[in-house]
């Protein structure tokens, strides 16, 4: 009873019985997990409208609720319609006789990525112990496993879930990213495995925010809400969050829609190359965009702008506050884009140029290698990591009464988070998907991830029409 | 000695920790019976204290210099020699509520239903680990090896 | 190392158990005049009243002083202490040397001279032998009325004892409210009118004048204003005295109301310690010495004279009186100066639930808890009586102190961080 946020149960001491308001139940599932009988449990009410498969019941709900406030309606978390899902439609290779599987328990498998920009040629020299590289290199953020953490930003999520999401990145060996919210002094310490985002409200930016970070990355949208800037409710913004963004206490933080200063892909160049300057080019620039449907050119403007890293993130892609329309509407899916982009680049002959990091519901260790396969160099995983510290999808982010102590700034709710608990399951997460991406590489016969990537001969599709299919530059099951 | 220790950062007053104590000390030590079927109903041998977002368990500390101890007068409060827990012979206190009066924790309450006695946490005799512990949902509470540096006084 | 302890009860446990602690090679002997295995003097009003029997009267288990490799000469009776010659002597002969003494000889009744006060059916109450004699003439005389003379603790603790024999008892006390030391008013008559509710009645601002017997055995009592008091049993329940008749007066032990006692508690003479009821030792409510005769205390001061006993530097801190009884099934805690002086340096905050019988009354001294009284409700007392001991300013939290839910978590952070020395076993 104490538990719920939404004021679901309550006891009346007169009748001595807990009575339950079942219409405000948003299906966390936080009083089922810590009923210490299993007493509880959830299931969708059963208020029927007559079946019409065109007004289905959100779409009348949604009209009623319009005509009552006149506003926008907002949601949490990725898509949740049902567009498709190309990964379903995507299967793996493994080898049989002519090209032999590798067992990961028995050989070295590398997942090691690097991420940045990787030179067109490289030059050695011959000195008395042996041969030196000449060629400049360019900065390079390595990672353990080709998985990171997505952008979550302070404020949208509370400071335990940023202290999870720290400390098991430093435990994994690989990257979180700050966010639109900027970091907090006491996370500093997670400099070498940070990535700060420079998002179009420039929240939280200043030159310590630039210097503590490994790598800096430059938002120009997000998959949940392409062409709109990050949105903050008042609720969320409290004493400790203003202090990180820099924003006055309980006003809204809305980023605008683009970077002021960014209006042609010159401008990105200036950007990119200011940032690089003020930290005297030693981290990798990356942009993150949402996929949308000229990403490929786009991809390849960036590219030649002097990013070391394009992050695309496609239409699934999660967020704490979104205006439902536009998160369910707007983009296209992430397989497709970086299918796309990959293909662009190669054509171009700049593939090497840029690394490219998939977001976007990325759900299971399946998905990262096939958007792997598909031709990204790594993932960011967001919704998935967020789902191992406790979240139950009930999309109810934007309001701040998180159960689990995810996405609010309410004291009473942050505390059940425990860092302790919530870093040792991420970490838990990234190995038990390692460990898996292992298994599937050595069944193809892969020993190293970078031969995977963009090696869309390794898949087959089942059940995609002929442009699908010639977008992802896969080709149908069953041909050889 | 392994002791109990309370994290109040983490604790979020669920009181899982005071419902397991009990169905621990009850008789059939099953929750469904320990509530609805037993009576006298058994003691929680914890409490939770809470103030706005502020909450946490306690319980004896089990201290080095144990005021109650000194302060029983049938020697009922005695020191368990394998655990370092201070223990309650429930058999022979008769009740005079001396160690209520000292207990600088209110950690003591009186148990008045049945046989009068003094009833406080016995770090779950017996138990590997005390039930709080293992059934507090975000490891607010842990039983942890003392450091050689830290002694509890009264 | 030759440790002698003069006394069996609270201190010289409290004396043993320290002294083991440090020093489990050197010699203990204890000598007292009471035969028993130490046991709990508290006990033997349960014993009169039937709640506990024998087999639950020692206070250590069996073996204790075999554990602890302690001698014991039980039911012998010191008569004289040569401090120069560091040696004790026993009645019927023989003599014990000593390197370190402790004194815990305890309190002895007083019996106020009054004619009748020798004949039979007539006793104080201190000690297992009497609560046997009484017994015995209880069975044996079919007692059904008796007079209990002084209306404090003790004498309470003995009215509940023969209430629940089925005796009608009658309560004497001089002052005009019974448990005048320890209760106030208010808390006094709660506590009259639960004795009335069980037929015990209570004739306060009075005394006795004489007993009268008849063919040898008290059969009425005279009050001092003439009335007559029917009772088959009289027991004197006044108080204790320190109990110090065998310290010879050239020893040099300085004595005023009790031993006087030094922080470590060692007496004016060297290597001679004294602990327990005959001590007076320091009150650090009043910042001086006096007698504060209760368990708890008996067992510190031995504890702290046996640390220093065996050669390591431990202070006595000081106490203050506190006690813990019920009078008839009603709980009641009460703790350091409860009724002080009209004074605007001291602030009284109480809660009186008339209908639940409940009563707390708290008293602050320059913003300090100095006193607290409960009836009815006495959950987590201790938490006050710890506020009292550490001299605790309340202002931070004075509103929360008498109210339902108050707990350590209404005392400031940083205090309750402090009560307990300890990573994370502190609260």
């Amino acid at each position: 009873m104490r538990q719920c946020a939404n004021d679901v149960h309550a006891y009346d001491p007169e009748d001595d019985w807990v009575y339950s308001e079942e219409s405000r139940c948003v299906g966390c599932h936080r009083c089922v997990t810590l009923c210490p009988t299993h007493a509880l449990t959830v299931r969708r009410t059963l208020l029927d409208f007559r079946s019409n498969a065109n007004w289905t019941a959100d779409r009348i709900n949604s009209i009623y609720k319009q005509a009552e406030t006149g506003g926008i309606l907002l949601t949490g978390m990725g898509c949740d319609q049902a567009q498709p899902i190309y990964f379903d439609h995507l299967l793996l290779n493994a080898s049989q006789v002519t090209n032999p599987s590798i067992d990961p328990l028995r050989e070295p498998m590398e997942l090691r990525t690097h991420i940045g920009r990787k030179p067109g040629r490289v030059e050695l020299s011959e000195n008395g112990d042996g041969v030196e590289l000449t060629t400049q290199l360019s900065p390079q953020l390595t990672l353990e496993t080709p998985i990171m953490f997505s952008a979550m930003s302070y404020g949208s999520i509370s400071y335990n879930a940023c202290l999870s999401l720290a400390r098991a990145a430093k435990q994994s060996g690989i990257m979180y990213n700050t966010g639109e919210g900027g970091l907090h002094p006491s996370l500093y310490q997670y400099g070498p495995w940070t990535i700060a985002q420079v998002a179009s409200g420039r929240f939280g930016v200043h030159p310590e925010y630039l210097e503590t970070a490994a790598a800096l990355e430059i938002k120009i949208g997000q998959g949940a809400k392409p062409g709109i800037g990050g949105h903050l409710p008042g609720e969320k913004v409290s004493a400790d969050v203003s202090k990180t963004r820099m924003i006055p206490m309980g006003t809204d933080a809305l980023s605008p829609a683009p970077h002021h200063d960014i209006y042609s892909i010159e401008d990105l160049r200036q950007l990119i190359y200011a940032l690089k300057e003020a930290t005297n080019y030693a981290k990798p620039v990356g942009v993150k965009i949402a996929a949308v449907h000229n990403v490929a050119p786009i991809a390849s403007g960036i590219a030649r702008a002097g990013a070391d890293y394009i992050a695309i993130d496609g239409l699934r892609g999660g967020t704490g506050a979104a205006p439902t329309i536009i998160r369910n509407n707007v983009g296209i899916p992430i397989e497709l884009a970086i299918a796309s982009v990959d293909t662009r680049l190669r054509e171009e002959g700049i593939r090497n140029e840029v690394s490219l990091i998939a977001a976007g519901s990325i759900r299971n260790s399946g998905d990262i290698v096939k958007i792997i396969a598909l031709g990204a160099d790594a993932v960011y995983i967001g919704t998935g990591a967020l789902v191992a510290l406790g979240c139950h999808l009930c999309q109810k982010c934007y309001t701040g009464k998180c159960n689990w102590g995810i996405a609010t700034q309410d004291p009473y709710l942050t505390k059940r988070l425990n860092p302790n608990i919530g870093s040792r399951r991420l970490s838990n997460l990234i190995r038990a998907w390692s460990l898996e991406i292992k298994e599937m590489l050595g069944g193809m016969g892969v020993n190293a991830i970078e031969s995977l990537r963009g090696n869309r001969d390794h898949l087959r599709a089942v059940g995609l029409s002929q442009v699908e299919l010639d977008t992802l530059g896969v080709k149908g099951a069953g041909q050889p | 000695m392994k002791r109990i220790h309370v994290n109040e950062e983490y604790c979020i007053a669920c009181r899982l920790c005071e419902i397991h104590c009990l169905v621990q000390h009850s008789q059939s030590r099953k929750i469904i019976k320990a509530f609805k079927e037993e009576a006298p109903r058994a003691m929680a041998r914890l409490l939770v204290e809470e103030q706005g977002p502020l909450s946490f368990a306690m319980q004896c500390r089990h201290c080095e210099e144990a005021a109650c101890l000194e302060a029983c007068m049938t020697g009922a409060m005695h020191r368990d020699e394998e655990t370092g827990a201070v223990l309650c012979d429930e058999d022979k206190c008769v009740g005079c509520w001396m160690c209520i009066m000292v207990c600088p924790f209110g950690a003591i309450q009186r148990n008045i239903v049945g046989r009068r006695a003094a009833s406080k946490c016995d770090l779950c005799y017996g138990n590997e680990v005390p039930v709080c512990v293992a059934h507090c949902p975000n490891e607010a509470l842990t039983f942890v090896e003392d450091t050689p540096s830290g002694n509890g006084s009264a | 190392m030759r440790y002698l302890i003069i006394g069996n009860s609270a201190a010289a446990v409290g004396a043993v158990e320290a002294i083991r602690h440090y020093d489990r090679q050197s010699a203990i002997t204890i000598v007292a005049d009471e035969p028993h295995h130490v046991y709990s003097r508290p006990l033997i009003s349960y014993l009169l009243g039937g709640t506990v029997d024998e087999t639950r009267m020692h206070y250590r288990p069996e073996d204790f002083y075999e554990r602890n490799d302690v001698e014991t000469m039980l039911g012998v009776e010191v008569t004289q202490i040569d401090v120069r010659a560091k040696t004790v002597s026993l009645a019927g002969g023989g003599q014990v040397g000593y390197d370190r003494l402790l004194i815990s000889t305890g309190g002895k009744p007083f019996v106020p001279p009054l004619p009748g006060a020798d004949l039979l059916g007539v006793y104080t109450f201190t000690t297992w032998q009497d609560a046997r004699r009484i017994d015995h003439y209880i069975d044996d005389n079919r007692v059904e009325s008796a007079l209990v003379v002084g209306g404090g603790l003790i004498g309470l603790k003995t009215t509940e004892a023969l209430i629940e024999r089925g005796i009608a008892v009658t309560i004497v006390e001089l002052a005009d409210r019974i448990l005048s030391t320890t209760f106030d008013r208010t808390a006094s008559k709660m506590a009259e009118s639960i004795l009335r509710q069980h037929q015990v009645e209570a004739r306060t601002g009075t005394t006795v004048e004489e007993i009268i017997g008849r063919t040898g055995r008290v059969d009425h009592a005279v009050l001092r204003d003439g009335e007559r008091i029917d009772c088959d049993l009289v027991l004197f329940a006044i108080g204790v005295r320190p109990n110090t008749g065998l310290i010879p007066a050239d020893s040099g032990i300085a004595i005023e109301r009790g031993i006087c006692v030094d922080r470590h508690m060692q007496t004016t003479i060297d290597d001679v310690y004294a602990a327990g009821d005959c001590v007076q030792a320091y009150d650090m409510l009043i910042d001086a010495c006096r007698p504060i005769a209760i368990w708890p205390n008996a067992y510190r001061q031995g504890y702290v004279a046996g640390c220093n006993m065996a050669g390591v530097d431990k202070r006595y801190e000081g106490s203050f009186p506190m006690n813990s009884i019920e009078v008839c099934g009603v709980p009641t805690i009460s703790v350091g100066l409860t009724d002080p002086p009209r004074d605007e340096d001291y602030e009284i905050i109480d809660k009186y639930d008339r209908d639940a019988l409940v009563y707390k009354k708290l008293v602050l001294y320059h913003n300090q808890l100095v006193g607290a009284i409960f009836v009815g409700d006495i959950d987590r007392a201790g938490i006050y009586t710890g506020l009292i001991r550490d001299g605790v300013d309340v202002r931070p939290f004075k509103e929360h102190l008498l109210s339902g839910s108050f707990g350590l978590i209404s005392l400031p952070r940083d205090l309750r961080k402090h009560m307990v020395v300890g990573e994370g076993i502190e609260v």
